[in-house]
């Protein structure tokens, strides 16, 4: 069974500069390895949304790479957002889904399937290729290939769960951490600084 | 009673005077003729979703690609989208013009359709400023929002209140 922490270090060996918007779990262990946090994104503040943020950026920004770190329990919560990257098929999408079967962050409550497989379910909707990894060789061996061909890609990562004790960080500081990214994102990706402050956090 | 009719043609040239770029949306009954029309515009790039809660954050995804993406869901949709509304309009600062379907708007406030009678309580108790649009003869309210959106980096809605017509339609 994979680690989250092997998983994102093998993950950002291979990103070059592709945008990464992550969510939940994995984020804490992104943080601790990207290489590029201008071009890191984690949407902490509107759950299962990850994969349709990550969409809009692949179909906004075609010659770049985008990575979504997406995660079981958010998923199945915007599930359809498959068949919407299906439909629209950018090429470089490359959708990466850790399944631990339970809600981390709650405490570990099951996720109400814990059996689904979601690289077929991302085939049947019509991703372009869908994989599945248990342990961190054969992720880091493929990883290269799949991320230098076509999206949409599925990745299916399945890791040992890690119930969390502490509770959600929710302070002002920590909600506008996500518009504050999306800003310094736009910038990196238009040259151009020109989205003001909005909203309740900035 | 509605006086005059909304052709598509003339919402879709407002859409390519202020250069959007993409229309997230998720067909409904009264946007059948816009849907069509849309699909023949070359300017503009149709994102189709499978949920309305999708549709505000892919067009975050866009926008902040460098991308002008406006939204157009029907209300019902609307409250279903309600925590992405929050999540990635509201609280990241989003300038979004969103076309929502007035469904069940008939002006005498006693519509039988629950989706019309909380559609703009609804936009009051998000903080959501915006227009009703119910004929070509309001279009000028477009304009507005896309100003308002712009200038207040917050989304604004178009209440789009009929059925859009075919382009025949008197």
């Amino acid at each position: 069974m994979l680690t989250y922490s092997d998983a994102c270090r093998v993950i950002n060996d291979s990103r070059n500069q592709a945008v990464v918007v992550t969510t939940m779990t994995q984020t804490k262990y992104w943080y601790q390895v990207s290489t590029e946090p201008d071009l890191d994104v984690g949407i902490s503040n509107a759950m299962s949304k990850a994969s349709s943020v990550a969409l809009g950026v692949a179909l906004g920004d075609p010659e770049r790479p985008v990575i979504c770190l997406d995660s079981d329990g958010s998923l199945l919560m915007n599930f359809g957002s498959l068949a919407t990257i299906a439909g629209m098929a950018p090429k470089n999408l490359y959708h990466v889904v850790f399944n631990n079967g339970i809600y981390a962050i709650t405490g570990g409550q099951p996720v109400p399937a814990p059996g689904v497989d979601y690289a077929k379910a991302a085939e049947a909707c019509g991703y372009v290729s869908t994989h599945r990894f248990d342990e961190i060789e054969s992720l880091d061996n493929a990883l290269p290939d799949i991320l230098s061909g076509p999206g949409p890609v599925l990745i299916e990562l399945i890791v040992k769960g890690e119930p969390q004790s502490e509770g959600v960080d929710q302070t002002w500081e920590s909600n506008a951490k996500l518009p504050r990214q999306l800003r310094a994102l736009r910038k990196r990706l238009t040259g151009s600084d020109d989205w003001g402050p909005g909203g309740p956090y900035i | 009673m509605i006086n005059g009719v909304l052709h598509p043609k003339n919402v879709i040239a407002q859409l390519v005077q202020h250069r959007v770029s993409h229309y997230v949306t998720l067909p409904d009954s009264e946007t059948a003729h816009m849907y069509a029309a849309l699909m023949a515009e070359p300017t503009i790039t149709v994102v189709p979703v499978a949920r309305e809660g999708e549709a505000i954050p892919v067009a975050a995804g866009l926008f902040v690609a460098g991308q002008n993406p406006v939204v157009s869901i029907q209300n019902a949709g609307l409250y279903e989208a309600g925590d992405a509304l929050r999540g990635l309009g509201l609280g990241i600062g989003l300038p979004l013009v969103m076309f929502i379907g007035y469904r069940g708007h008939n002006r005498k406030g006693d519509t039988p359709d629950s989706a019309a009678t909380f559609l703009e309580p609804y936009l009051h108790m998000w903080r959501v400023e915006y227009y009703v649009v119910e004929s070509d003869q309001d279009l000028d309210r477009v304009p507005l929002a896309f100003d308002k959106a712009a200038r207040t980096n917050q989304p604004v809605a178009v209440a789009i209140g009929t059925e859009y017509a075919s382009e025949d339609a008197n």
